[in-house]
C-alpha cells in the first residue's frame, strides 16, 4: 500500500521532530540492571520444591516420578480425567504412553483439523523448561511438544517436567535458555478468569485441568530441529 | 484517536451521574480494594521491586528515546521472519489497513484478543461498516460486547457488572451471535464462564482472521509478546489462518532480555499473580505451527505527539498494568466510563488528552479528575509521574502554549479565563462532594510536595483553579484521621455482614 509508505515516512519524521531534545547517540548510558538474578539460594531439590509449591498455588496438579514410573503415571493421569483419546507431539520420548493402551492416540501433525482436535481429551507434552519462583512452564515447539494448538483445544494437558535439568529458579534464569524466535508458551495454571465479580474461575478456552508431572531420572529427548521443521509426524514415536 | 467516544459529557458531569449508580460504586470498591490487597503481598515477594521498577523506566525511556532506530529494527525483523509490517498514523488509517487486509481474504468474521489500541481506534465499529463481524473473545469483554456496553476498567473491562447482570445478558443476547446460552444458566461464575466457553468455542474453531494488540514488541528479534489468562488469547493467536495485530508504537522493547524485567513487575502489578497463566510470543510466521501471514501494524495516533513533549511523553511508558486504577480514589468513585476513552483512571487522565489533545471540554477536564494523592505514581511500575503530568497538562489547559498536534508544533491558547475556572470549579466541587477522594487530596498535600516542591502548590496561571478553589477550612490531622478511621468502620461493618 503506497499510504503505508507515505505513513511511515511521516511516523519517522514525527519522532525524529519530537526528539531534538535528545542526543544523537544511539546508545548512551547502559541500563542499569542491579536488580535480582535470583531471590534465593536454594539447592535443585528446593528449586523443585518451590515450583511445585507455585504451581499448585494456581491450581495445577502436580505429581512426581521416577523415570521407570513415568508410563504407569501419565497412564493413571489419563484414566483418572477420564479421557479415551489423547494427542500427542510427532516425537514424544518412546514409551511415555506404554501403559496407556485403551487411550486412543493421535499424532499432532499437520492433518489433524481443529474441529478433530477438539474432539480429544487430552494431550501429553514434554515442556522446554519450568521457573520455580514463578510456578511457569514454557513450551517451545520442540518435537516432544509439538505445534502449539495441541496444547490449547483439549481440555486436558498432561506436562512432563525432567527435573531438576529442566528447573531454573526465575525469569532472568529462564530467557537465556530461550529461543526468542520459536513460538513460545508460558503456562502457569490453568486456564483462568476472574472477569464475574474477581472469582476465579479455571478453563475459560484453554485446558481447564493441567497435571504436571516432575520426573527425576529422565533421558533428555532426541531434538534440536529449527521450529520451521518440526517434523510433521514421526511414525511410531509413541 | 477516534470520533467513537467524542460527544461525552465532561469528567465532573458524568463522574455526577456515575457516583450516584450505587450498584457501580459497590463492584468497584469491592474489585478495586481486592486486588489492591492481594498485590501488595505479590510485590513483597520480590525485594528488588525498587530495582526492577527503575530499569523497566530506564529501558522505556531509552527505547522512546530512540523510538526510530527500535521501530526499524523491529520493521526488518519481522519482514525478516515472514511478517508484514504497516504504518498508520492515526486510527482511520489503522482501521482502513485492517479491513483493506481481511476484504483480500474474503472473510467477513474475526475473533479479538482484548486490545486497548483497537478500542482506541473504534476497530469494531469501523468493520461493522464494512460488513465484517467482530468477535470480542475475553470473558470480560464478551459480556460488554453482548451487552452494547464500553469497558470501564483496563484490566476486568466488565468490573462494573455482577453475576446476575451478566447472567441476563447471557440470556437475552447470545443467541444473537452465536450459540445461545443454555437453558436455566445460573448466575454462578462457573456456570457463566462455561456458557462463554461453549458460545465462544465454536467461533474459534471456524474463524479465520485473529485480531489483536501485544503488550510488548522485542525490536531485535522481531517477537510479538500478548500476556493473558483466559487462553483466548493463545486460541486468536494460533488457530486462525491470518492474524492482524494492532500495536501502538511505544510497545516496543529493544531486546529479548529486557522481557525479564516486564515479565516480572507486569503480572504483580496487574493482577497481584506471580506469573499471569498464559503467554504468548510469536515471531513473524512458523511453517506448520500458527497463522500463515501475519500483518503488524504500528499505531501512532497522537503518540508521537506526547512524545514531542518532554514532561508529559513518560506516559508512554504504561505497560498498561492497570494499578494506578485500583489505588486511586476518583476512579473508584466515578467508575471507568466518566473517562470517556479506552484509558480510564490516573492513566487515562493524562494520556487521554496527550493524544487527543485537550480542545474538548471533556479531554481538558480530564487533568482535573484528580485529586493528586500520588497513590498512582507509588504503584506504577515504570514510574511513570502521573502527578508531575496531571499538573503540567492543567497548566497547558488553563495557560495554553506550545504542543504538537499531528506532527507540527503550534501554541494553543488558554482555555477563556472563566471557562478553565468553571472547569476547576466544577472538578473542585466534585472533589469536595466526595469526601474519601478529598481526604486522600489532604494526603496528597505532604506526599506531592516531598516529590515536587516546585510544583505545588499550582504557579502561574494554574493559580486559577487552585484560587478558584473555595475550600472549607478542615483541620488536616483530625479530619484525615477522623476519616481514615471512619473508612476502617465501613470496611469492618462490611466484613461482618458476610
Ligand atoms: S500508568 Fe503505571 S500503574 Fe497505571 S497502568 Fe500504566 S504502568 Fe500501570
Amino acid at each position: 500500500m503506497t499510504e503505508d509508505n507515505s505513513s511511515r515516512t511521516e511516523i519517522l519524521r514525527r519522532i525524529r521532530a519530537a526528539l531534538t531534545d535528545v542526543p544523537d547517540a544511539p546508545d548512551e548510558r547502559p541500563i542499569l540492571r542491579d536488580y535480582a538474578v535470583v531471590h534465593a539460594e536454594r539447592t535443585p531439590e528446593q528449586s523443585t520444591d518451590l515450583l511445585a509449591e507455585h504451581l499448585s498455588d494456581y491450581r495445577a496438579h502436580v505429581h512426581r516420578c521416577t523415570a521407570a514410573d513415568l508410563p504407569r503415571t501419565i497412564a493413571e493421569l489419563l484414566t483418572a480425567h477420564g479421557s479415551r483419546s489423547a494427542v500427542v507431539p510427532p516425537a514424544l520420548p518412546n514409551g511415555w504412553l506404554r501403559d496407556a493402551a485403551d487411550i486412543e492416540i493421535t499424532v499432532g501433525g499437520d492433518d489433524l483439523g481443529t474441529h478433530e482436535l477438539d474432539r480429544i481429551d487430552s494431550v501429553v507434552t514434554g515442556c522446554a523448561l519450568a521457573i520455580a519462583e514463578t510456578g511457569t512452564i514454557v513450551l517451545d515447539a520442540s518435537p516432544d511438544q509439538g505445534r502449539r494448538r495441541i496444547t490449547l483445544v483439549p481440555d486436558h494437558h498432561v506436562c512432563v517436567v525432567r527435573v531438576p535439568e529442566q528447573v531454573v529458579d526465575s525469569v532472568p534464569q529462564a530467557l537465556p535458555r530461550l529461543d526468542p524466535v520459536r513460538p513460545l508458551t508460558w503456562i502457569s495454571g490453568p486456564s483462568a478468569t476472574s472477569d464475574i465479580e474477581l472469582d476465579r474461575v479455571e478453563g475459560v478456552h484453554g485446558p481447564r485441568t493441567l497435571d504436571v508431572v516432575l520426573v527425576s531420572g529422565a533421558e533428555p529427548p532426541v531434538s534440536g530441529s529449527a521450529p520451521d521443521s518440526v517434523p510433521d509426524s514421526v511414525p511410531g514415536s509413541v | 484517536m477516534s470520533g467513537t467516544y467524542l460527544g461525552l459529557p465532561s469528567f465532573p458531569d458524568a463522574a455526577h451521574t456515575s457516583t450516584h449508580d450505587t450498584q457501580l460504586r459497590a463492584n468497584l470498591t469491592h474489585a478495586t480494594h481486592t486486588i489492591r490487597t492481594k498485590r501488595a503481598t505479590a510485590i513483597n515477594e520480590l525485594p528488588d521491586w525498587p530495582q526492577l521498577r527503575t530499569a523497566g523506566a530506564a529501558i522505556k525511556d531509552h527505547t522512546l528515546h530512540h523510538l526510530d532506530h527500535y521501530l526499524l529494527q523491529l520493521e526488518t525483523a519481522v519482514t525478516n521472519a515472514g511478517g508484514t509490517v504497516h504504518w498508520a498514523t492515526d486510527a482511520d488509517e489503522a482501521n482502513r489497513i485492517t479491513t483493506h487486509i481481511i476484504h483480500t481474504t474474503g472473510e467477513t468474521e474475526v475473533v479479538k484478543v482484548k486490545s486497548m489500541a483497537t478500542q482506541e481506534t473504534g476497530l469494531n465499529e469501523a468493520l461493522h461498516t464494512a460488513g465484517i463481524h467482530a468477535y470480542e473473545t475475553d470473558l470480560a469483554e464478551l459480556i460488554v460486547q453482548l451487552a452494547h456496553d464500553k469497558p470501564s476498567h483496563i484490566l476486568v473491562p466488565a468490573i462494573h457488572k455482577n453475576r446476575t447482570e451478566i447472567r441476563d445478558i447471557f440470556h437475552n443476547e447470545m443467541a444473537h451471535w452465536g450459540r445461545p446460552a443454555p437453558d436455566h444458566l445460573t448466575d454462578n461464575p462457573t456456570d457463566l464462564a462455561e456458557a462463554a466457553r461453549l458460545h465462544l468455542r465454536e467461533k474459534f474453531l471456524r474463524t479465520k482472521i485473529g485480531i489483536s494488540g501485544a503488550n510488548f514488541m522485542i525490536a531485535e528479534t522481531g517477537t510479538l509478546v500478548v500476556v493473558e489468562s483466559e487462553g483466548n488469547g493463545r486460541m486468536c493467536l494460533t488457530l486462525p489462518d491470518t492474524l492482524i495485530s494492532i500495536v501502538g508504537i511505544e510497545k516496543i522493547i529493544p531486546t529479548f532480555q529486557d522481557l525479564e524485567v516486564f515479565l516480572q513487575t507486569l503480572p504483580r502489578s496487574s493482577t497481584a499473580e506471580r506469573m499471569n497463566p498464559y503467554t504468548t510470543m510469536w515471531t513473524g510466521t512458523t511453517t506448520h505451527d500458527g497463522p500463515k501471514n501475519f500483518h503488524l501494524i504500528l499505531l501512532d495516533n497522537g503518540r508521537t505527539d506526547t512524545l514531542a513533549d518532554t514532561t508529559g511523553r513518560q506516559a508512554l511508558r504504561c505497560i498498561r498494568c492497570s494499578a494506578c486504577l485500583n489505588v486511586c480514589p476518583v476512579y473508584e468513585r466515578a467508575g471507568g466510563h466518566a473517562y470517556g476513552s479506552p484509558y480510564p483512571g490516573p492513566i487515562g487522565a493524562i494520556l487521554t488528552p496527550q493524544l487527543r489533545g485537550t480542545t474538548t471540554p471533556l479531554d481538558a477536564s480530564l487533568p482535573y479528575a484528580s485529586t493528586l494523592c500520588g497513590a498512582c505514581y507509588d504503584v506504577c511500575p515504570v514510574a511513570i509521574n502521573i502527578p508531575e503530568i496531571l499538573v503540567h497538562l492543567r497548566e497547558r489547559v488553563v495557560q495554553g502554549g506550545p504542543v504538537t498536534v499531528r506532527g507540527t508544533r503550534t501554541t494553543i491558547k488558554p482555555a477563556k479565563g472563566h471557562a478553565a475556572e468553571r472547569a476547576a470549579m466544577r472538578a473542585g466541587r466534585w472533589t469536595l462532594d466526595h469526601p474519601t477522594a478529598w481526604s486522600a487530596t489532604q494526603r496528597m498535600a505532604g506526599a506531592t510536595r516531598r516529590l515536587h516542591p516546585r510544583r505545588l502548590p499550582l504557579p502561574g496561571p494554574a493559580k486559577a483553579w487552585s484560587d478558584a478553589r473555595d475550600l472549607p477550612e478542615v483541620p488536616a490531622q483530625g479530619f484525615r484521621a477522623w476519616w481514615q478511621q471512619r473508612e476502617k468502620d465501613t470496611q469492618r461493618g462490611k466484613g461482618e455482614q458476610k
